[in-house]
């Protein structure tokens, strides 16, 4: 972007935003926000390019590629130094607008334009930002937690060749992030929606010359296509009834607009779940999130856990209106997000691949969310966004950290074994205490064992799953609130089960390895540390009511009951008001009866069991080396293995017929008939040409005498 | 004597004519064609008895440009013997597909 664009983004954010917010809340440089990290994108991309040529002379002359520290050069020591400072400066810079926001009653949206970006007719599209409680705190996840990745990443990545490449597409990926977040229309979070895709893909295929990461990447773009398309029919549905995509002006017209339940406004929420189900890896578009996992594990934390996957929550939340407008969509999304929740948490329970397992746990928890703002608790939905993104941003990275570990072990001593199957590790904690200890701090918040952040969040949204089914299509809410249930308990089952085959346990990597499992170096331990604390803390700002005076809210001592709530409360309270006014407001009541305390108490302690049942089952199994074990055989745990085969479903009912109609087309149509015609008209030409040049004989006597003869004829013609 | 003036004119101009279209030799062709514009320069002459003074005068124009033909056409004819060694027009097929 030029200086000139940089000042208008600049300018635009103090006067432009202090009218629209009546002198309220006065944001601060916000346009900063996007353009930090978009530097940061364009300072590594010069780097990463010089990077490339440097590199195309040490393969050309030939040299050492691997340096010591102190020598190496500036493109692979000032990515350190650029990626993670635009985030911490974003980060700053968010925190501030924060603040302001926190001093004020801000009951409005305050819309920031910058630019006009498309006129036609009477479609006018602007590239604004809108600041306001619910893009607040997705950008101070996003750009929190995305500092805290950079960091790790330092740590992490620091040996690859590909460095400053890698952070060039990490900084673009936080400025599309921020931009999905941030923008104040459906176009321009569909911009933010391509581009963080855009980044996902470049990022999962990060080490393109493996044939099967690249293959991953390609599979994480074209499933995401499909949600794409959904979210444009959404797009193109919403523009045909309200002749504008802002969103202000959408969702305070949706309540006259459309009626309530109507078609039209449940195909708008059917269409944008299904792009919600792509980017946010739910049923039936799960299938390419297991697969991303091919990309450096920082990447997994940031993208395809803690940030972009929970886009389609986001989004939903803040289309809050149309859904609590569509009954039928919105039991949709609290259907597709049981079923998805209990679906992945199954397959979780039989995996090796310590990533594998976190990635379906990512999946299971988007689930939970879905569940959350499908049954109408939007903040509910957003609280566990929140705190997902802390633990299992803290999982992945000490995932992370324990592949670092095992690799640079592996690697030392030439063996060829898998650094990511669980069956090769164990008792790790004594060489990695710090992770050790960190990773137990997330595996217990995502368990839901209170008081840890986990167990709030994800609560909440068992508690107002049950209070749903009060309403109608109470069948339906009650049979998904009995899959939460399960999926909870299912979730402290798998992820104890990961910790104990990780860490607990004999070491199984061999006497030779052992002595090279290293703890990780601070830039990857204190960034595990900070979001340990998080996973801890983050629950405490959304106390529910009912829980906070008793033992659960420690008589009250844990601060800021319902805060979260109270701070969502302008973003998602008309849609709240719009649902109570149609399907009754959330009762106090649990299908089997028991307040939200008793339920809680219930849910924490079975998890409690299991995880503590789960220690010592697992630590009761004879396991065995990858390499000798072997595929498991018996029943069930053969099908979880190979995750109900979904992928070979996929492949039998979409992949092949999709493939063998491209041969017929490229075979018989395209090479066949098209090609053909084309072909003729050449022949045909061809053909007419080589008769008209018989008469070409290059006699002058014969082109004398066709003259002559031409000549009679015509004047014979006049005579007659 | 219009009748005989014109009679000859068309005796002259077949003569042209047919010795182009039998002849192989480039230089008998060419006179060949001097005849036919000098056989239309004699129906002209000829009917401006009838149509006034146009005729005649058209037949400056005939000759001048008879006289710059027979330049370049002798022009080419000689380059073309300095190649071939030979002025038949049977050897000048190159200039076909």
């Amino acid at each position: 972007m030029s200086v000139l664009g940089s000042m208008m983004l600049l300018q635009g954010g103090g006067e432009e935003g202090a009218q629209a917010a009546g002198a309220a809340f006065e944001p601060f440089v916000p346009g900063l926000i996007l353009l930090l990290p978009l530097l940061g994108f364009l300072t590594n991309g010069a780097l990463a390019l010089a990077a490339g040529r440097r590199a195309a002379t040490v393969a050309r002359v030939g040299g050492e590629w691997e340096l010591p520290d102190s020598h190496r050069p500036a493109t692979h020591t000032l990515p350190s130094l650029v990626g993670p400072g635009v985030l911490l400066a974003a980060f700053a810079v968010v925190l501030v607008n924060f603040t302001r926001m926190l001093g004020v009653e801000l009951h409005e949206p305050v819309v920031v334009p910058y630019w006009t970006w498309i006129v036609t007719g009477t479609f006018e599209v602007a590239v604004a930002m809108q600041l306001d409680q619910l893009s607040m705190v997705m950008m101070m996840v996003v750009s929190g937690v995305g500092f805290l990745i950079h960091v790790f990443s330092v740590g992490y990545m620091k040996d690859d060749p590909g460095y400053p490449r890698y952070f060039t597409y990490l900084n673009l990926f936080v400025f599309f992030m921020l931009v999905l977040v941030a923008g104040a229309s459906f176009p321009v979070m569909f911009v933010g929606w391509e581009g963080v895709g855009l980044c996902s893909y470049l990022l999962i295929g990060f080490w393109f010359k493996d044939r099967q990461k690249a293959d991953a990447g390609k599979k994480a773009f074209i499933v995401n296509r499909i949600g794409d398309f959904g979210f444009l029919v959404a797009m193109f549905l919403l523009f045909v009834t309200f002749g504008t995509l802002d969103f202000v002006p959408v969702f305070e017209a949706a309540p006259e607009v459309l009626a309530y339940g109507g078609g039209l406004v449940t195909a708008v929420t059917l269409f944008l779940l299904l792009g919600a189900t792509g980017k946010s890896a739910q049923i039936p578009l799960y299938v390419w999130l297991p697969d991303a996992m091919a990309g450096p594990t920082p990447v997994s934390a940031l993208i395809h856990a803690a940030t972009m996957v929970t886009v389609g929550v986001y989004m939903v939340a803040r289309a809050s209106m149309l859904f609590a407008l569509a009954p039928v969509g919105s039991l949709a999304v609290a259907g597709i997000g049981a079923l998805t929740a209990l679906f992945a948490a199954t397959i979780a329970l039989a995996q090796y691949d310590i990533k594998k397992v976190l990635a379906y746990s990512t999946i299971s928890q988007l689930g939970y969310m879905f569940l959350g703002v499908g049954v109408g608790a939007y903040t509910a939905g957003i609280f566990h966004l929140m705190t997902h993104a802390f633990f299992k941003a803290l999982l992945f990275l000490g995932s992370g950290a324990v592949i670092h570990s095992m690799h640079y072990a592996l690697h030392h001593t030439h063996k060829p074994w898998d650094a990511q199957d669980m069956r090769n590790m164990g008792g790790l904690r004594r060489a990695l205490p710090v992770t050790w200890i960190t990773m137990w701090i997330g595996t217990l918040a995502i368990a839901g064992i209170w008081p840890f952040a986990g167990f709030f969040s994800k609560d909440e949204i068992i508690w107002y799953a049950g209070a749903a089914a009060t309403g109608p299509h109470a069948a339906w809410y009650t049979l998904f609130w009995v899959m939460a249930l399960a999926t909870a308990l299912m979730t402290a089952f798998y992820m104890t089960r990961m910790m104990v085959m990780t860490f607990h346990g004999a070491n199984r990597t061999g006497e030779a390895e052992a002595h090279h499992l290293h703890e990780a170096p601070l830039t990857m331990t204190v960034p595990l540390v900070v979001l340990a604390i998080l996973s801890v803390f983050g629950g405490w700002i959304n106390v529910p009511a009912a829980l906070h005076d008793g033992w659960a809210g420690l008589f009250g001592v844990l601060p800021m009951g319902e805060g979260l709530h109270h701070w969502l409360e302008p973003m998602v309270g008309p849609a709240t008001e719009v649902r109570a006014e149609h399907v009754g407001a959330f009762l106090e009541a649990a299908p089997l009866g028991g307040g939200e305390l008793a339920w809680a108490a219930f849910s924490t302690t079975m998890a409690a069991v299991v995880v503590a049942t789960a220690v010592c089952l697992v630590r009761g199994w004879r396991i065995v080396p990858a390499t000798e074990a072997g595929e498991p055989t018996a029943g069930l745990k053969r099908i979880l293995y190979h995750k109900w085969y979904v992928d070979e479903l996929y492949d039998r009912i979409v992949v092949r017929p999709v493939a063998a109609g491209s041969r017929f087309l490229w075979r018989v149509i395209d090479a066949g008939l098209v090609d053909g015609i084309v072909n003729a008209t050449g022949s045909v030409s061809r053909a007419f040409g080589l008769m008209g040049s018989m008469i070409q004989t290059g006699s002058v006597n014969t082109y004398a005498f066709i003259l002559t003869v031409g000549v009679v004829l015509i004047l014979a013609a006049m005579a007659l | 004597m219009i009748t005989e003036a014109l009679l000859l004119s068309a005796f002259l101009f077949v003569i042209g004519v047919f010795g182009v279209l039998v002849r192989r030799n480039a230089i008998i062709m060419f006179l060949c064609i001097e005849l036919m514009l000098n056989a239309v320069n004699v129906s002209f002459v000829a009917l401006s008895r009838v149509v006034g003074i146009d005729g005649q005068l058209f037949v400056f124009f005939v000759m001048t440009v008879a006289a710059a033909e027979a330049a370049v056409g002798l022009a080419i004819i000689i380059s073309i013997f300095r190649h071939y060694e030979s002025v038949d027009v049977e050897n000048f097929n190159l200039l076909k597909w």
